[in-house]
C-alpha cells in the first residue's frame, strides 16, 4: 500500500543513526534519491556498503549532521513518509510482480520436475504393465489352447457317444426289427396253437361221436336180440318183412343176424375176497374150462370102458364141500378175534388204544361197584364165597375143554365117487 | 336205509331234540348195522339244514362218533365221516366245534385206511372243514393231512382223486404259507400230471387247486409253471365243460398277473390266442377270468399289449363289451381295453379302429351303469384318448362328450393338426372346425389354449367363417354399409 507509513521504522531510523553505519539493505530499491538527505543520500548511494571512516571525525560530522537533521526532522519525517509511501505504492506492485514472476518460474520449475517425474513414472509403469500383460497373455493363450483342445475332444466324444447310443438303443433296448420278428413269431405260434386246439377239439368230437354210435349200436343189438321172436319165418312174414314192401326193413336184417337172447340169471357181482369154497373149484383162467350149460345131448360116447362124461365132469368140477369141522369150527369166534387182532396189528400205526379226550382231562378216581367193595377195599365177593380157586391143587395147568372137537366119520357119506357099499 | 327222507322240511327245534335223543343211543347199539344206519341218518339230517347240524353238535354226539371212528369197520367209518362233513360244511363255528372235539386226528387216520370209500369220505370232510377260513385250514394242516391227501391223489379211483384235489384246493386258497405247505408235500407234480385225465370234474378240481396255489406269490406261480403245464393247459381251454374252461383261464390269469416274465412265457406258448378263442366260445361269467387275463398281460408292457393286439384280442373284447348284459363283466372288458390302449399311439389306434370308444362313452354316460363300470370306462377312455392320434375315431367325441373328456379330445386334435395338412382339410370338411368353434371355454383354461392352437393352424378367414354368429355379423355389416354415392 502506497502511503503506508511505518512510524516505528521512522523512529528507529531517527534514533539509530549511529547504527546507520551498519548499513541499510532494504532501502532504495529503485535508486531514486532525495536531495535534502545528503547524508542519507550518501548512505543510500552506497547501498549495502559499510561506511568505514575514522571514528572521531565521523563523530563530529555526525554530531553536526545530527543537529541539522534534528532541525529538519519533522520535514524529514514527512518527506520520509511520502517517499516511502510512494515507494510503497510501487513496492507493492513491484513486490507483486516479483512474486508473480517468481511464482511462475517456480511453477515452471516444478512443472518441469513433475513432467520429468511423469515421464519416469510412465516408463516404469509401461514396462511393468507390459510385463504383467505378457504374463496374462500367456495365460490367456494357454487357456484358449486348452479350451480348443477340450472342445475338439468333446466333439469327437459326442460323435462316438452318439453312434454308440444309437447302436445300443437299437440293438439292446428297443430293437425294432427284433420286435417285429417277435410279433411275427407270436402270430405264428398263435396260429399253430389255434390249429392244434382245433384238431384236438375235432378229435374229441369224433371220439365222442364214435362212442355215442357204438353205444347206439350196442343198444340196437341188444334190442334185436330181445326181439328175436319177431323174425319172419317161411310161413309167417314178420312185422318188419311185410309182403307189400319192396325190401325188408333193416330191422329184419338185424334180427336175422342177431343171436337169440336167453334168460340169464342176474349176474352176481364178483367179490374181491376169495373164499375157500371157490378156490378149489378151479374157476380161474388158468385152470380147466368150466361151462355152465351141460354138454350137447347127442355127443358120441368115447370108445372104451369110460364112464358117462356127465358124471365125470360133475365129479371133476364138484365144488369143495368142507366138513362141518372146517366150515363152522367150534372156535370160530376165537379165530375171528385172532384174525382181527392180526389185521389191526398190520394196519395200525399206533398200538395204543385211543383214549377219548372227554375223559382225558378228568382226573376221576375209579369208583368200584358197591357189590364188590367195602370200606376196606375190594370185597372178595366172587372169589371166596362161590368158587375158590387154588392153583396148587390143580392136576394140570391147562383148562378143561368144554366143547369136544368133532370127528368126521360120517362126513363123506354119499359124496364119494364109487358106489360101493351103497344101499340099492 | 332211508329212515328220514330229506324232503321233510318243517323240522321244529323241539322235534329235532327228540330226534337227536332218539338217535344217540342207537349209535351205541350192539348191532353194527344199526350203528351205521343211525350214523347215516344223523349225517343226512345234518346235511340238510344248519340248525340240525347245530343240534347234532349240541347233542354231544360228536365225541362219541370220533371215539368210535377209530375202532369200527369201514361202513361205520364212512357214515361217521359223512356226519362230520355234513356238520362242518355249514359255518366256521360248526367246523370249529368239530376240530375242538378232536376229529381231525381221527379223520387223518381214516385217510390211511385201505378202503377208498373211507378215504374219500375223510378227505371230503377235511376239505369242507378247511374251506371256511385260514385258522381251520391251519388246523387241518397241523393234523398232518396234506401228505396223505397227496397220496390220495395218486390213487386210481377217480372220485377219490376229485375229492382229494378239491380238499387241497380248499386248503391252499387261504394264505401263501398254506399253499407253500401243500407245495412242499410235492402236490404240484401230481396235480400237473392229472391235467390230461379225461374226467371233466376231476379237471375242474385240479385246475382250481393249481390256480389257488399259483395266486399267492411269484415263487409259487413259477413253481406251477415249472411243472410244465404249458401248453397242456391250453387243451383244457377247449374242453366241453364250461367250468373246466373257466378254471383253466383262472389258472392262466393267476400266473399272468404276477410279473412280465410270466406273461411273456404265456404269450410265447401261444396262450393268448387260446384264451381269446375261449372267450369267443363262451358266455357270461365263464368269460370273466379270460378277459381279466388279457388285461393283466397287456398291463405289464407295451410289447405284450402289442402281442395281445396282433392275436386279435381287441375285436373280441369289444364284442364282450357290447353284448354282455352284466355290469361287472363289462367293467372288466373296459378295464382290459384301457390297459391295451394306453401305451402308445399305435395301441390306441388299434383300439380306436374297432369303434369301441363310442361304446365306452355311452357306458360312462349311461345312468344305468353301476359306479364301478362308470369309473372303469372313464379311466379307459381317458387313458386311450391321451395317446390316440387316429382322428376319425376322435371326431364323434367332439359332438357328444362331456366337458372333462372333451378337453382331452380337443387336446389331441391340437397336437395332431399342426403337423398334418390332409388331416386339417378333413377336419374342416367333416365339420369338426365348426364344432370346435362352438365350444365354450373359459379364457385361460387348458381347453381355451387347445382351441387357440387349433385355430392357429388355419387361416383367419376360415376361423371367422365357422365361428358362431358369423352370419349375423355379416348381415350387420350389410346393414351398416353405406354404398358409395355415385
Amino acid at each position: 500500500m502506497i502511503g503506508t507509513f511505518s512510524y516505528a521504522k521512522f523512529l528507529k531510523f531517527l534514533y539509530s543513526v549511529p547504527e546507520a553505519e551498519r548499513g541499510w539493505e532494504k532501502s532504495g530499491v529503485n535508486g531514486k534519491l532525495t536531495a535534502p538527505l545528503d547524508w542519507l543520500y550518501g548512505l543510500v548511494r552506497l547501498p549495502g556498503r559499510r561506511i568505514v571512516t575514522p571514528v572521531v571525525n565521523q563523530m563530529r560530522e555526525a554530531m553536526a549532521t545530527l543537529a541539522r537533521l534534528q532541525a529538519r526532522s519533522k520535514a524529514v519525517g514527512q518527506q520520509y513518509y511520502f517517499r516511502n509511501s510512494v515507494v510503497d505504492v510501487f513496492r507493492k506492485k513491484e513486490n507483486d510482480a516479483a512474486v508473480k514472476i517468481q511464482n511462475w518460474f517456480r511453477g515452471c520449475r516444478v512443472r518441469a520436475y513433475i513432467r520429468h517425474l511423469h515421464r519416469a513414472a510412465i516408463i516404469v509403469q509401461k514396462w511393468w504393465r507390459s510385463y504383467l500383460s505378457r504374463q496374462h497373455y500367456q495365460l490367456v493363450v494357454k487357456l484358449a489352447y486348452y479350451t480348443m483342445k477340450m472342445n475338439l475332444y468333446n466333439e469327437m466324444a459326442v460323435r462316438i457317444q452318439r453312434r454308440w447310443r444309437g447302436y445300443k438303443i437299437r440293438k439292446y433296448c428297443f430293437d425294432y426289427f427284433y420286435l417285429k420278428e417277435y410279433l411275427r413269431a407270436v402270430t405264428e405260434t398263435n396260429d399253430a396253437i389255434r390249429d392244434a386246439l382245433e384238431e384236438f377239439a375235432e378229435m374229441k368230437e369224433r371220439e365222442e361221436k364214435k362212442a355215442a354210435l357204438e353205444r347206439e349200436e350196442k343198444k340196437r343189438d341188444y334190442q334185436a336180440r330181445k326181439m328175436h321172436y319177431l323174425l319172419s319165418t317161411k310161413q309167417i312174414p314178420g312185422i318188419y318183412n311185410s309182403p307189400f314192401r319192396k325190401d325188408p326193413d333193416p330191422w329184419e336184417l338185424r334180427l336175422q343176424k342177431a343171436k337169440p337172447l336167453t334168460h340169464q340169471r342176474p349176474r352176481v357181482k364178483q367179490k374181491h375176497s376169495i373164499s375157500l369154497t371157490s378156490w378149489l373149484a378151479c374157476t380161474s383162467n388158468r385152470s380147466f374150462p368150466r361151462s355152465e350149460i351141460l354138454p350137447p345131448i347127442n355127443r358120441k360116447q368115447c370108445q372104451g370102458p369110460f364112464r358117462d362124461i356127465a358124471e365125470v365132469l360133475e365129479q371133476r368140477y364138484k365144488p369143495l364141500e368142507p366138513t362141518l369141522r372146517e366150515a363152522e369150527p367150534i372156535n370160530e369166534l376165537k379165530e375171528a378175534r385172532e384174525d382181527l387182532r392180526r389185521q389191526e396189528w398190520i394196519r395200525n400205526v399206533n398200538d395204543n388204544m385211543f383214549l377219548p379226550f372227554s375223559s382225558y382231562h378228568k382226573n376221576e378216581k375209579y369208583v368200584p361197584s358197591m357189590h364188590s367193595s367195602s370200606k376196606y377195599g375190594p370185597n372178595s365177593y366172587g372169589c371166596q364165597r362161590f368158587r375158590d380157586e387154588n392153583p396148587k391143587k390143580w392136576i394140570c395147568p391147562k383148562d378143561f375143554q368144554t366143547v369136544l372137537p368133532s370127528f368126521d366119520l360120517f362126513s363123506k357119506y354119499g359124496k364119494l365117487y364109487s358106489k360101493a357099499g351103497q344101499i340099492v | 336205509m332211508h329212515l328220514l327222507p330229506e324232503d321233510q322240511s318243517p323240522w321244529i327245534p323241539n322235534r329235532q331234540a327228540g330226534v337227536m335223543s332218539l338217535l344217540r343211543p342207537l349209535l351205541l347199539d350192539v348191532v353194527p348195522t344199526i350203528q351205521q344206519t343211525a350214523a347215516l341218518a344223523l349225517g343226512r339230517l345234518a346235511n340238510y339244514n344248519d340248525d340240525l347240524a347245530e343240534a347234532v353238535v349240541k347233542g354231544d354226539i360228536l365225541p362219541q362218533l370220533v371215539y368210535s371212528l377209530a375202532e369200527q369197520n369201514r361202513f361205520y367209518k364212512k357214515a361217521a365221516a359223512f356226519v362230520l362233513r355234513a356238520v362242518g360244511k355249514h359255518s366256521p363255528q360248526l367246523a370249529q366245534a368239530i376240530v375242538d372235539c378232536g376229529a381231525l386226528d381221527t379223520l387223518v387216520i381214516c385217510l390211511e385206511d385201505f378202503d377208498p370209500g373211507v378215504k374219500e369220505a375223510a378227505a371230503w370232510a377235511l376239505g369242507y372243514i378247511a374251506r371256511h377260513n385260514a385258522e381251520l385250514s391251519q388246523a387241518v394242516v397241523d393234523a398232518g393231512a396234506v401228505p396223505l391227501l397227496v397220496l390220495c391223489i395218486q390213487e386210481p379211483e377217480v372220485a377219490l382223486k376229485r375229492i382229494a384235489a378239491s380238499a387241497l384246493s380248499d386248503i391252499s386258497k387261504h394264505s401263501p404259507e398254506l399253499a407253500q405247505t401243500v407245495v412242499d408235500a410235492g402236490a404240484i407234480a401230481h396235480l400237473a400230471q392229472m391235467i390230461l385225465n379225461p374226467d371233466a370234474k376231476l379237471k375242474r378240481q385240479i385246475l382250481s387247486a393249481l390256480s389257488q396255489i399259483a395266486k399267492h406269490s411269484v415263487d409259487l406261480a413259477e413253481m406251477v409253471v415249472e411243472a410244465e403245464i404249458f401248453p397242456v393247459v391250453l387243451t383244457c381251454l377247449k374242453d366241453k365243460d364250461e367250468y373246466v374252461k373257466k378254471n383253466a383261464s383262472t389258472l392262466i390269469r393267476e400266473i399272468a398277473k404276477h410279473t412280465p416274465e410270466l406273461s411273456q412265457l404265456i404269450v410265447n406258448a401261444g396262450g393268448v390266442a387260446a384264451v381269446i378263442d375261449c372267450i369267443g366260445s363262451c358266455k357270461g361269467n365263464i368269460r370273466l377270468p379270460g378277459i381279466m387275463m388279457l388285461g393283466y398281460v397287456a398291463a405289464h408292457s407295451e410289447n405284450l399289449a402289442m402281442a395281445v393286439i396282433i392275436s386279435k384280442g381287441v375285436p373280441q373284447l369289444s364284442l364282450c363289451l357290447s353284448e354282455e348284459p352284466e355290469d361287472h363283466i363289462k367293467a372288466a372288458a373296459a378295464w382290459a381295453l384301457g390297459q391295451i390302449g394306453r401305451h402308445t399311439p399305435e395301441h390306441a389306434r388299434a383300439v380306436a379302429v374297432t369303434n369301441t370308444l363310442p361304446v365306452l362313452l355311452s357306458l360312462y354316460m349311461s345312468t344305468e351303469s353301476s359306479e364301478d363300470l362308470q369309473v372303469k370306462s372313464k379311466k379307459a377312455i381317458k387313458s386311450i384318448l391321451q395317446k390316440c392320434t387316429y382322428l376319425p375315431a376322435l371326431e364323434p367325441f367332439l359332438y357328444d362328450a362331456p366337458p372333462n373328456i372333451l378337453k382331452h379330445v380337443v387336446g389331441q386334435f391340437s397336437k395332431v393338426l399342426p403337423h398334418d395338412s390332409k388331416a386339417r382339410r378333413l377336419f374342416v370338411t367333416s365339420g369338426g372346425l365348426k364344432k370346435v368353434q362352438e365350444i365354450k371355454a373359459e379364457p385361460g383354461s387348458l381347453l381355451q389354449e387347445y382351441i387357440n392352437s387349433i385355430n392357429n393352424c388355419y387361416p383367419e378367414e376360415i376361423v371367422r367363417y365357422y365361428s358362431p354368429g358369423y352370419s349375423e355379423t355379416l348381415l350387420q355389416r350389410v346393414d351398416s354399409y353405406q354404398p358409395l354415392a355415385n
